[in-house]
């Protein structure tokens, strides 16, 4: 089971947990503009692999958090520094 | 709805067509429903599928107790039995069956079914995909139908093809044998779980896929627990049974909870995807439409709605027939 480490609870089980979603940087690749917003409405880099993505802990402290997840082991690979709102 | 329902009609003749037994049972199908809201949910569920051809009715809660006796119909105190929607023509196959079934038409027919071999890679001439890199060579193929399941972002990507999925795992578990007969398939929106019982005698339960996507195939104790809480309010006999077994697939879950078929807008590409957690009872149709679009190379008017372009084009839906489970 994945376990996460919150900043201001601890460690805590991903029930508590509410996934926020990848983290999603516009592309600058697209130049047109449209195309541009249909890819940040609705395409996803589902990545197997190691993602940043967003985590809400619900049950907890109810603060955002930023981190690094492998999605091939479904674990948690690093979390941001502090005070980098993005985590990257 | 149409398009699911095609399907079913498919799948009551192809044991005939492949001349093989994949264990194909019409057993029949309820939604319970515990509130109010939900058993609006459900008739306007029997509605659609009426419309579609699809034979779906509203029975009573005592006509619940009678298609299946194993009900506590006070769902263990906490959620009540308000009624149902039972769609009597559900059925069940034994799905790695089907594909051996699949495999074995295919290859009597000149197909040659390549195992163990996995895709690395696309084989691209400037903008089209004209073949695939695997792990024991290059394939050379005018079209290339991606039909990877989860791992589809990943093979899109080769080709520059990004795609409104995510893919999620999702676990289901059985128990040891149930001495008596079960009714059918009892489902539940509310608990997000589902029974029924398989050709040995096993309970079969689902519940919903994990919440964070993953390619993960470990399966975990939380979900034991969570789905064995569920359902036992439903159907206390099963307090009394053991979990034999539970397993983990992964899943293409789409942004509009619809499959996706069709080309990509790259040359040569085709996806067959989002089929998420119910794409075992779309393959018959699913499989014909596609061969069908790729021989004409367009889209026939079954999965026309199902394009890619439909996220472009603000056309995306939340077709009911696919959310569904079986
Ligand atoms: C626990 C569970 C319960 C389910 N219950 C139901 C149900 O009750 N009703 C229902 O309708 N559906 C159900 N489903 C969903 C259903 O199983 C899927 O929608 C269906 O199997 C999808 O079929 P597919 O052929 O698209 O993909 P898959 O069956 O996933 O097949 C994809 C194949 O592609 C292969 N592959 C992946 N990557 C590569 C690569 N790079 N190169 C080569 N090959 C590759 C995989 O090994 C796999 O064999 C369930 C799924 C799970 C996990
Ligand atoms: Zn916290």
């Amino acid at each position: 089971m994945l376990w996460i480490t919150c900043p201001t609870c601890g460690r805590r089980p991903v029930e508590e947990y509410s996934f926020g979603g990848e983290l999603r940087g516009v592309r600058e690749g697209i130049t047109d503009p449209i195309a541009r917003d249909i890819d940040y409405a609705w395409m996803y880099d589902n990545i197997e692999g190691v993602t940043v993505e967003r985590w809400f802990h619900r049950a907890g402290c109810r603060r955002w958090l930023t981190l690094r997840r492998d999605t091939t082991t479904d674990s948690v690979v690093a979390y941001p520094l502090p005070g980098g709102p993005r985590g990257r | 709805m149409r398009f699911y329902q095609h399907s079913l009609e498919l799948y009551q003749t192809l044991e005939e067509e492949l001349d093989s037994w994949f264990m194909h049972e019409t057993k029949g199908l309820m939604w319970l429903a515990h509130t109010e809201t939900q058993m609006r949910a459900e008739r306007a569920r029997s509605l659609l599928n009426l419309a579609c051809g699809a034979e779906t009715v509203m029975i009573t809660p005592q006509e619940a107790k009678a298609l299946c006796p194993q009900l506590d119909l006070s769902g263990g105190g906490r959620y009540p039995v308000l009624g149902a929607s039972y769609h009597p023509a559900a059925a069940t196959a034994r799905h790695d069956r089907v594909v051996w079934a699949y495999a074995q038409g295919a290859m009597r027919r000149g197909v040659h079914v390549v195992q163990h071999t996995r895709v690395t890679g696309l084989v691209r001439d400037g903008e089209r995909v004209t073949g695939v890199e695997t792990s024991a060579g290059r394939i050379s193929a005018s079209v290339v139908l991606s039909a990877v399941g989860g791992s589809v972002s990943t093979v899109a990507a080769h080709a520059g093809v990004r795609l409104p999925i995510r893919t999620h795992p999702l676990q289901a578990f059985v128990t040891n044998g149930y001495d008596f007969p079960f009714a059918g398939i009892v489902s539940d929106t509310e608990l997000l779980c589902y029974v029924s019982q398989t050709e040995r005698g096993q309970m079969l339960i689902g519940a919903e896929y994990d919440a964070q996507p993953s390619y993960s195939l470990r399966s975990s104790f939380s979900f034991l627990q969570s789905s064995a809480a569920k359902i036992t309010h439903l159907l206390p006999f099963l307090r009394d049974l053991r979990i034999l077994r539970q397993w983990t697939g992964i899943c293409d879950i789409s942004a509009d909870f619809s499959p996706i078929m069709g080309h990509t807008g790259v040359d040569g590409f085709l996806v067959t995807t989002g089929w998420g957690t119910w794409g075992f009872k779309a393959i018959p149709a699913g499989g014909e439409q596609m061969a069908q679009l790729i021989a004409t190379g367009r889209a026939p008017a079954l999965i026309e709605p199902f394009g890619l372009e439909r996220f472009a084009s603000d056309q995306t839906m939340a077709d009911p027939g696919s959310t569904g489970t079986h």
